[in-house]
């Protein structure tokens, strides 16, 4: 067997391995959604969407969790992204590389993993009890607009890297400021992987449930929030809450549930390759 | 951009507008005028209590905005005693170290019972030979270093079978109770066994497992009754099943528990707060039966209703 035929085996046996091992985590993927389907389908329905949490299984809803969910995500995307974004846009653009803002982005990509629940303990802290805005609205979404800013970060700064230096160079010849060309050419540009950025970081937000219930999310909440200091409970405290009950209904309202916030994290990344493709295209 | 923006804004009126509006009909008494707020946590164990207190509250009082939270026996008088609530539940009673909290936070509290659990034993449905374990035997199993590691170490006539354990782990106040009655020490376990926090999973672990002994709360065994084995405790007078009756008249010892909430003094000045609290003795004999536990007799509801009538006259 010479050289050639050595590496042929050899590339081949690694296109198997490497598809078998793709094929075994879609295949897992979707027997699970097959088994949360089966166990839950049967309970979604108008009631289940618009009722109210509730002691007997087949009348509780999730009504008051979506709404949670819903007012928790919207605070947190207007707190974090100016502050995400424009701490990207900073480094990216204006930092000197120095000393200073070495130590900044080492840890800004150390925070981006630090476990969850100590983002909670640090909202219970800080907002909870020093700032006294209680176990709000408010509370939960700084607090988890403090566990998702370190990943819009980082993509803000990547999307910007990837701005083609002859773009910007095309604007600095035409006697653009350095401002306008960040308005109209860099964040045009890289807007795609920016918001790309954002919907993953709250994909990941939306599936919190640990640092929201040290923050103080409760279990029984029977109103929708109506300002940002009132108590609030989300999908996956209601989830939780339901899966650790012994009565077998609770598991399939559970399941039920699983699938909204399953959908709504689809939906959400869905939005999320639209538009960067669209905008890819655009660019190109 | 702005497209998408708007949809996630309709979305949130359409949502907002299907809001359930309270029963209409009702006539306007006293008590569908009150408004505030009643904050509760504690307990995961009573939690599905004052879920159900809660709801039933709604129906009368749609103004008040009664909360429920369960972050833990413990993680609930952390917070009860900071002042943050107005109720917390408990599956065990205060410790020294949290009544301090209180203390030095000015706060003062009443202790109500509110229902009484058991702690079921359980066992696999094919185990035919554990039907009955005495308080000594349970300590032998569970006691910190404990030498059972096969079925036999507990009586020779049991198979010659490894032993598989399930129960709460740490953080559950079920895990503290059940050491402080068996072992005479909070906290004293053993600790190579399957400790869950869902007892769903150690339901689930015994039902699957021919030669595994767990235990948990009463309504989790009652739930799966048909697939479960269940253990008489024997405290030498006999070995006695968990049931409605023995836990309520004392029988199925030592492993019944009371039930608490405790609540703020100042917090039960406010109407909604103490209308609530008469609310929740009115209607535990029914609401807790309903979600898996078992009321007290009559006299003692009375009896509470008389404390927490004192507690609030000072």
């Amino acid at each position: 067997m010479n050289n050639h035929q050595k590496n042929r085996i050899i590339d081949l046996t690694f296109k198997v391995y490497g598809f078998l091992f793709t094929a075994i985590s879609v295949l897992i993927l979707f027997i699970l959604l097959y088994a949360i389907i089966k166990a839950g389908y049967s309970r979604i329905n108008w009631d289940f969407l618009t009722g109210l949490p509730s002691r007997k299984p087949e009348n509780a809803g999730i009504y008051t969790a979506i709404m949670g969910t819903f007012y928790i995500m919207v605070v947190t995307l207007i707190i974090s992204i100016p502050v995400g974004v424009g701490a990207g846009i900073y480094l990216e653009e204006y930092a000197k590389k120095n000393g200073l803002t070495n130590f900044l982005e080492i840890n800004i990509s150390n925070l981006a993993g630090v476990p969850s629940i100590i983002y909670g303990l640090l909202g219970l802290g800080v907002f909870v009890r020093f700032f006294g805005f209680g176990g709000s609205i408010l509370s939960g979404a700084l607090t988890l607009s403090l566990l998702i800013l370190p990943v819009i970060i980082v993509a803000t700064r990547e999307a910007i890297k990837a701005v083609p230096s002859s773009l910007r160079d095309a604007s600095f010849a035409m006697g653009a400021s350095k401002w306008q060309t960040i308005q109209y050419v860099v964040l045009p540009t890289s807007f795609g992987g920016i918001l790309t950025g954002i919907i993953l970081a709250l994909s990941r937000a939306i599936g919190e449930t640990a640092p929201l219930i040290v923050v103080g999310a409760m279990a029984y909440v029977p109103f929708a929030p109506k300002s940002l200091f009132d108590t609030f409970s989300v999908l996956p405290m209601q989830i939780f809450t339901w899966t650790t009950r012994p009565q077998t209904g609770f598991a399939v309202a559970a399941s039920g549930a699983i699938i909204i916030l399953l959908l709504i994290t689809f939906i959400m990344n869905g939005i999320a390759v639209y538009f960067r493709n669209k905008w890819q295209k655009q660019l190109q | 951009m702005k497209k998408l923006f708007l949809l996630i804004l309709s979305t949130g009126l359409i949502l907002t507008a299907c809001k359930q509006t309270p029963k209409e009909g009702e006539s306007a008494n006293e008590a569908t005028e009150l408004t505030g707020s009643v904050t509760i946590d504690g307990s995961g164990t009573v939690f599905p209590v004052s879920e159900a207190v809660g709801e039933e509250f709604f129906a009368v009082s749609p103004n008040v905005k009664v909360t429920v939270g369960e972050s833990g026996t413990g993680g609930g008088f952390k917070k009860f005693g900071a002042g943050e609530l107005d109720i917390t539940a408990a599956s065990r009673d205060i410790k020294e170290t949290e009544a301090e909290l209180c203390k030095t936070n000015n706060i003062e509290f009443v202790k109500l019972t509110v229902a009484l659990d058991g702690i079921a034993v359980v066992i696999n449905k094919e185990n035919t030979w554990a039907t009955s374990l005495t308080v000594a035997e349970l300590k032998k199993i569970w006691e910190p270093n404990s030498t059972v590691k096969k079925w036999s170490d507990i009586r020779k006539e049991f198979p010659k079978e490894d032993i598989r354990l399930y129960g709460p782990n740490t953080s559950h106040g079920t895990f503290d109770f059940f050491t402080e009655e068996i072992m005479g020490e909070s906290g004293a376990s053993r600790t190579d066994y399957n400790a869950v926090s869902d007892y769903n999973i150690a339901v689930q672990g015994v039902i699957n497992d021919k030669f595994a002994l767990g235990y948990f709360g009463l309504s989790y065994y009652e739930e799966n009754k048909t697939s479960l084995g269940i253990v008489g405790v024997d405290n030498g007078t006999g070995a006695v099943l968990p049931s409605l009756e023995t836990v309520a008249n004392g029988q199925y010892a030592p492993l019944s528990r009371s039930l608490f909430i405790f609540i703020n003094k100042k917090s039960a000045q406010r109407p909604e707060v103490k209308s609530f609290v008469e609310f929740y003795l009115n209607n535990a004999p029914v609401l807790s039966k309903e979600v898996g536990y078992v009321p007290m007799p009559a006299s003692d509801y009375e009896a509470q209703k008389e404390v927490f009538k004192r507690a609030i006259a000072k």
